[in-house]
């Protein structure tokens, strides 16, 4: 479960300070899909690295299964999937995989079951010895997923990991997501720009707004758990995609002023 | 007109025409051995039939075939000079060099101040002159290879230290970032990460580096050597005007720097496969 109450941040720049986010507060609980969705600085990211205390709130309180963000790190309960898969590229695909197993000293024999079983969720087999440079772009990222579903967090955090795919391959993975949280009953927390993807995979969707970064909307999800791609087309969908429209805009409204 | 220089043009031209013919070849693997070789043969020729055909004086130019025959009879005085000069002077430096170096970037890395004090302290000794480093380091450590492996130490540790924090400092930083999220301490980082990334820099400077220390090392001899060493044998045969040893010399550090750099360029390939620049 993740709690943030009146989170600030602001950055310095060279150009005066940034205000990256204002008053900022959220409840996540166990089991929910999460998504932030926002225009670009609108301080979805940022509100991302500071649950995973990637970066440190200027005020306020940030909690993290009952801990705080940094004591969460240290205890290893969030696996975090980046924009870019950064896949080391020196490493094959099981030893990316590996990486967070040997730094946190599994055994031998450990990493290659979990790194096996990982490997299987992702659909990634017979895939384990190539290395991320001979991958397409959407296994890059599933294999970035895998590593994050390596070590068993309870949370997954998710900064934009299918924004650089096209939509094609992109439908196929938010497909496969959905049904990984479903049988893994992982908390996860997806930022996204793209509505079609906040709507589909979410339980609960946190729209943002820029200058300063905030929140404008929490809207609950009333679609089924149980989701297949068709859903975009009902009415349900469209209703809940037009409130997270009408959310996006509103920030704007204001931004112009 | 004369023969030999009949014959040079002959061949020069035969040789062009054969390697333009083999170059366009479907295979290859096959013309890219052929076509340097065949090179390098058509070079020896011409270069044999000038000498012979214009009565070239030997201290000026010698025949490659002068230079073959002094090389192979010779071949105890050049392996004594090889083992002085490249074996303990040029590789004894590029190690100590190249390793403290190595290590100072680690160092540096690690601690932020020594950035500042030590970037440019490694600027200034680089731009030491040789000529004037030489002599005083022979005074300092003596005639034989130590004060040639000082000399090295000196013109490979600077280069070796720009690539090699170059190499640590530029690393993404969403990698960095996925290392924190594991908890990982300074030691895994290091070792997981911002070395394998920095091995495409460790091995420029390493490669840059192999031709400085067989420079360094021939070239510090001249200031004074005990009677081995191939600069040391360099600069007393051409006072003698033997300059078929000379060119033997020469020929001695040209295949010890192309083995040497080939081997260098060997492990890089293994090591950094990964990297853009080694895949084709």
């Amino acid at each position: 479960m993740i709690s943030v109450s009146d989170v600030n941040l602001t950055f310095e720049t060279n150009d005066g300070p940034v205000n990256a986010l204002r008053d900022v507060s959220l409840k996540v609980n166990k089991g929910d899909f999460v998504s932030f969705i926002g225009p670009s600085g609108c301080g979805k990211t940022t509100l991302l690295r500071v649950i995973a205390a990637l970066e440190t709130p200027t005020s306020g309180q940030v909690t993290v299964n009952n801990m705080s963000p940094d004591d969460a790190r240290k205890a290893r309960e969030y696996g975090y999937v980046f924009q870019a898969a950064g896949l080391y590229p020196w490493r094959t695909v099981s030893g990316n995989i590996k990486l967070p197993l040997e730094i946190m000293g599994y055994s031998a024999s450990e990493k290659e079951d979990r790194a096996q079983k990982v490997i299987d969720l992702v659909e990634l087999k017979g895939f384990e010895k190539k290395f991320p440079w001979q991958l397409s772009g959407g296994m890059q990222q599933r294999a970035s997923i895998a590593r994050a579903l390596a070590f068993d967090a309870n949370i997954l955090l998710m900064d934009e990991p299918f924004g650089a795919l096209d939509e094609i391959v992109r439908d196929r993975l938010n497909g496969e997501l959905l049904s990984l949280w479903a049988r893994t009953r992982k908390t996860i927390c997806f930022v996204t720009h793209s509505i079609p993807e906040a709507v589909f995979l979410s339980t609960k969707i946190v729209v943002m707004s820029p200058r300063p970064g905030r929140i404008t909307d929490v809207i609950e999800s009333s679609l089924p758990k149980n989701r297949e791609l068709n859903i975009r087309d009902s009415k349900e969908f469209i209703k809940i995609a037009q409130r997270v429209r009408e959310g996006l805009k509103a920030g704007h409204v204001e931004d112009a002023v | 007109m004369n023969t030999f220089l009949l014959l040079f043009f002959i061949i020069w031209l035969g040789g062009w025409w054969l390697n333009v013919r083999i170059s366009k070849f479907e295979n290859f693997n096959l013309s890219r051995f052929i076509v340097p070789s065949l090179f390098g043969i058509v070079f020896m020729l011409m270069w044999e039939l000038i000498v012979i055909g214009l009565t070239i004086n030997p201290v000026l130019l010698p025949a490659p075939s002068a230079i073959a025959v002094k090389f192979s009879s010779s071949l105890d005085i050049l392996w004594i000079d090889f083992v002085q000069t490249l074996v303990k002077g040029a590789l004894s430096g590029y190690i100590l060099g190249c390793g403290g170096a190595f290590l100072t970037a680690i160092a540096i890395d690690k601690f932020d101040f020594l950035k500042r004090g030590l970037l440019p302290l490694g600027n200034f000794v680089s731009a030491l002159p040789i000529v004037g480093m030489a002599p005083i380091f022979v005074m300092w450590f003596g005639f034989d290879w130590q004060s040639k492996c000082a000399i090295v130490v000196v013109m490979v540790y600077f280069p070796m230290l720009v690539n090699s924090v170059q190499g640590l400092e530029l690393i993404d930083p969403s990698r960095q970032d996925l290392m924190r999220t594991y908890n990982a301490s300074y030691s895994q980082t290091l070792l997981k990460l911002r070395l394998p990334s920095a091995m495409p820099f460790i091995f420029n400077g390493l490669k840059i580096c192999s031709t400085l220390a067989l420079i360094g090392a021939i070239v510090a001899e001249f200031f004074g050597s005990p009677i081995k060493g191939m600069g040391f044998r360099i600069s007393s045969e051409v006072g003698r005007f033997a300059l078929d040893m000379v060119w033997a010399e020469i020929f001695v550090a040209a295949m010890a720097g192309c083995l040497f750099y080939g081997l260098i360029a060997l492990i890089e390939r293994r090591t950094t496969f990964w990297h853009p620049s080694q895949q084709k």
